[in-house]
């Protein structure tokens, strides 16, 4: 590495709390990066890799969410060296401006129409990327035959639906697949631990997160007004426009073609999807982009070896949601449309570094078929070397091997 | 050889081989793909050790031939450099499959418990692969080896400026492999275009930055990763120190015995003192004619410059006027053989032609410096090399080459060996080029890492879920800080 910045390591302990989503953009310059994220505080988990693997930095925060972004601009510097790590804040002009830039790496989170714009420019010069996307991630809830793991489940699931930040997670589950015989009693316990978490009135009860921006509730919204999605809506469906709220929703087989099932939603909608056998849920999957993450409830190991082998994405947890973020031993990225490249504990350090050959040689011992001219002698000295050969390489030498 | 009905044909494939004729390959590949066929041990190991077939001493002669049409390549060159790579390749993938292909189970901390957890390597889809002309063999079989061993299907698109590699290759892979998998679409820019608006779980390109850039620029749309072996001025740093015979020796062998210079780690420049310059010109000079002798040009040992577009733009390096009285060895040309002799330059200015874009052929600058730690500024001044070799005894030298100089990669007192060496990552940095291969990084360039955490439904945390509460916070972010002290501290609400 280039850069002997003096860094100090600043470890930053992972809330999941529904912080209000913040978009930042990480920048990767000369030893710096860029990431863009949608949790205030996973903002700084790049960082860590970064600084980790000896780089400079400079952080864009997304601008749709203006007090984290204030916050880190104004904390990072009274903390971190800030001739090394620096926080730009700004919308889309400075992001353009910051990516005409000629960086040694750019890490993004954020969407897939960002992303191509990212890695455009990035082509430029050749910079090597890491994309951490979305997509529609998908939680398979299988038929388990113990009632009180079925409740559990659906417990997690909810959990990981309107947990993180009202839905608003590049991992947070964007739909439900279950077999159609078991989606009333879904719906049934869905609605349970709804009122469970959020109350009677969830627009009223402080513990959901509000929509980032009015665009965004403003596409949420939209993504409703379908008829056929809107009669699909079997619990929910208010919103509160003065703050930006929408409460937890569920709907019932949307039709397939609506923007509700085509595009991540990315919200506290949840549609379920039935199905007449639970195995059709891999053909469905797999008939969609690559997700980030599939999430499968079940305990039928010849069912999880089949989600395993026959779909794909960035990660699967089996029997619960979110968690794997957790786990720091465990490479964290997408794959296909869900982005490339991964993060989380030495995978961080690694997309951050160049892992640089070293070959060292002494000048003793020569090999005299490496030089020309070139003779038989030397060709079959050579083949019988890459052969590892040493007993042929022995008889040759000594004149008793017979070659071409 | 082919008649002409097949060469007829062979025009008309090549005619229609459009955009939409991209996208209907494809098309059958990703249905190929989706059906499982590739994933299978057995699938792999087939295709694996119908390569070492392709391989084997049958059609040794062949590849020799190809070899020698398109780049006057020297026999054993191709045999030792191209062939007996590729078929260690192909060994050493097919000893380590079954490895390669089994999951890591990785461990898991308090945060998660209980929980077991491993990485699974699963193929990308569909990769592209596009190859280079100067060793048209090796990097168009090398990558293949990764991306059949991760269970890929692949199109391989080799340069049409080595044609007769690229015929063999449709042929041989043709012949050898699985056609429903793995194709060969042969042509130049516009196939090359077709191919790169489809949409591919992966692009492996090697060659120049220009062309890179647009590779990386056409995957951006679909958002498809790349590997990118390009190149660069890969510099040798010569010191005083050492066996000057036995260096000598090695900067040749990676120089001229490298395709004459027309390989992407060929030492481009050497910097050396302005006091050892002339012994090590003198010692280039002796080993020179040793090899090659009195009369370069006739040595049958020295590949030809591939085409006559190459040969006029190394011409032009070595008509610039800065270089005027800079040649002390060499620098005879033959046009009508397409030949240049080893060249030998000292004391070329830094802000020449030759010194400013990668040379690609016989022609060796010698920039001098006077003290040896200088030339860690003349490197760093440049763009990252794919390579950089130092010859010295001198360790504290040895370390700080390493610790400053950013290539792909470094060998010390030798040149170009790295590339044989299946346990070191082969690829570059910067403009040198993105991601690396050879051996198993091969096999974890055309593969996706997926991250299998397995939960059971035994015990649940309430604290995970709300209403939230001042106790819940405070527990969770003692779990998930993850120290055992700190999770009790704040059950007994210490903390």
């Amino acid at each position: 590495m280039n850069m002997d910045m003096l860094v100090t390591l600043v470890r930053v302990p992972l809330l999941v709390m529904p912080w209000i989503g913040c978009e930042f953009l990480r920048l990767r310059t000369r030893n710096n990066h860029i990431c863009s994220r949608t949790f205030g505080m996973l903002a700084l988990d790049p960082l860590i890799g970064a600084i980790a693997a000896g780089n400079v930095v400079v952080i864009k925060p997304s601008e749709l969410a203006p007090a984290c972004s204030s916050f880190l601009a104004n904390t990072i510097p009274r903390y971190l060296d800030s001739n090394a790590v620096r926080v730009i804040e700004g919308g889309a002009p400075v992001s353009e401006q910051l990516l005409l830039q000629k960086w040694d790496k750019i890490f993004f989170t954020g969407s897939p129409r960002v992303a191509r714009i990212v890695m455009t420019a990035a082509a430029k010069n050749l910079t090597p990327v890491t994309l951490e996307l979305g997509g529609k991630c998908p939680a398979i809830l299988d038929s388990l035959h113990n009632p009180s793991d079925f409740e559990l489940a659906v417990k997690r699931i909810v959990g990981g639906k309107w947990g993180p930040c009202s839905g608003q997670a590049c991992i947070g589950i964007d739909y439900v697949l279950v077999e159609e015989k078991l989606s009333s009693h879904l719906i049934e316990l869905l609605k349970k631990f709804v009122k469970r978490f959020y109350g009677e009135n969830p627009l009223e009860s402080k513990v959901i997160s509000r929509i980032v921006s009015k665009q965004n509730f403003t596409r949420l919204c939209n993504l409703l007004k379908d008829p056929l999605v809107a009669a699909s809506i079997v619990h929910g469906g208010s919103v509160e426009e003065k703050h930006l709220l929408i409460e937890p929703t569920i709907l019932l087989d949307p039709p397939l073609y609506a923007d509700i099932m085509t595009e991540e939603i990315f919200g506290p909608f949840l549609p379920i999807i039935t199905v007449n056998k639970i195995g059709e849920s891999v053909e469905f999957i797999n008939s969609r982009p690559k997700p980030l993450t599939i999430y499968a409830f079940t305990k039928d190991e010849t069912f999880k070896r089949r989600i395993l082998s026959e779909t794909s994405s960035g990660s699967v947890t089996f029997n619960d949601t979110m968690v794997q973020f957790l786990c720091d031993t465990l490479p964290f990225g997408g794959v296909g449309q869900s982005g490339f490249g991964s993060y989380h504990g030495k995978y961080s350090f690694d997309t951050f570094s160049h892992e640089k050959a070293v070959m060292h040689r002494s000048l003793c011992l020569e090999i005299e078929p490496r030089y020309p001219p070139w003779s038989k002698f030397k060709l079959e000295f050579l083949r019988l070397a890459y052969k590892l050969n040493y007993f042929g390489l022995l008889l040759h030498i000594l004149g008793l091997k017979r070659y071409k | 050889m082919l008649s002409s009905t097949e060469v007829h044909e062979k025009q008309n494939k090549k005619e229609s081989f459009n955009a939409e004729a991209a996208s209907l390959l494809v098309k059958n590949l990703t249905a190929t793909f989706a059906s499982g066929k590739t994933r299978s041990y057995e699938w792999r190991a087939s295709q694996l050790k119908a390569l070492t077939k392709l391989l084997s001493d049958a059609h040794e002669q062949q590849i020799v031939d190809a070899l020698y049409s398109d780049l006057s390549k020297p026999p054993l060159e191709t045999v030792a450099y191209e062939i007996a790579m590729l078929k260690n390749s192909c060994k050493g993938a097919l000893k380590e499959l079954k490895r390669w292909m089994t999951s890591e189970k990785v461990k898991t901390s308090i945060s998660t418990f209980p929980s077991t957890a491993e990485i699974v390597s699963e193929p990308l889809g569909v990769v592209l692969i596009i190859s280079a002309w100067n060793y048209p063999f090796l990097l168009s079989l090398e990558p293949i080896i990764g991306a059949i061993a991760a269970g890929n299907a692949v199109v391989l698109k080799p340069s049409e400026v080595a044609p007769a590699t690229s015929s063999l290759l449709a042929k041989l892979l043709g012949e050898y492999l699985d056609n429903s998998c793995i194709r060969v679409v042969e042509g130049a820019v516009d196939e090359t275009s077709a191919l790169l608006q489809q949409k591919w779980d992966k692009i492996f390109y090697t060659g120049n930055g220009r062309v890179a850039r647009i590779v990386m620029a056409a995957a951006a749309k679909h958002l498809t990763p790349v590997v990118l072996e390009l190149g660069g001025k890969s510099p040798a740093v010569v010191d005083s120190n050492i066996d000057l015979k036995v260096a000598t020796r090695r900067i040749i062998a990676g120089k001229w015995c490298c395709n004459n210079g027309q390989a992407c780690i060929s030492p481009d420049y050497i910097i050396t003192t302005k006091d050892y310059a002339p012994k090590l010109v003198d010692a280039l000079k002796t080993e020179l004619e040793k090899f090659y002798g009195k009369n370069p040009l006739e040595s049958k040992d020295l590949s030809r410059i591939v085409n006559s577009n190459h040969f006029g733009r190394l011409t032009k390096l070595l008509d610039d006027e800065k270089l005027s009285g800079k040649i002390v060895f060499g620098g005879e040309k033959d046009e009508s053989k397409l030949m240049i002799s080893p060249t030998i330059l000292l004391d070329v200015p830094r802000n020449s032609l030759m010194m400013r874009e990668e040379i690609f052929g016989p022609l060796l600058p010698i920039i001098t410096v006077d003290k040896l730690e200088e030339s860690f500024d003349v490197i760093n001044s440049g763009t990252k090399p794919l390579a950089a070799y130092l010859f010295t005894t001198n360790n504290k030298l040895k370390e700080q080459f390493v610790m400053n100089i950013s290539a792909g990669g470094l060998v010390i007192n030798d040149t170009a060996l790295h590339l044989a060496i299946n346990t070191l990552p082969f690829g570059g940095v910067g403009e040198s080029g993105i991601g690396a291969y050879h051996g198993k990084f091969s096999f974890d360039a055309f593969s996706h890492k997926k991250a299998v955490l397995y939960r059971s439904f035994f015990g649940d945390a309430a604290i995970r879920y709300p209403p939230y509460t001042n106790t819940k916070m405070r527990l969770l972010k003692a779990l998930i800080g993850g120290g055992l002290l700190g999770i009790i501290r704040a059950l007994f609400g210490l903390s």
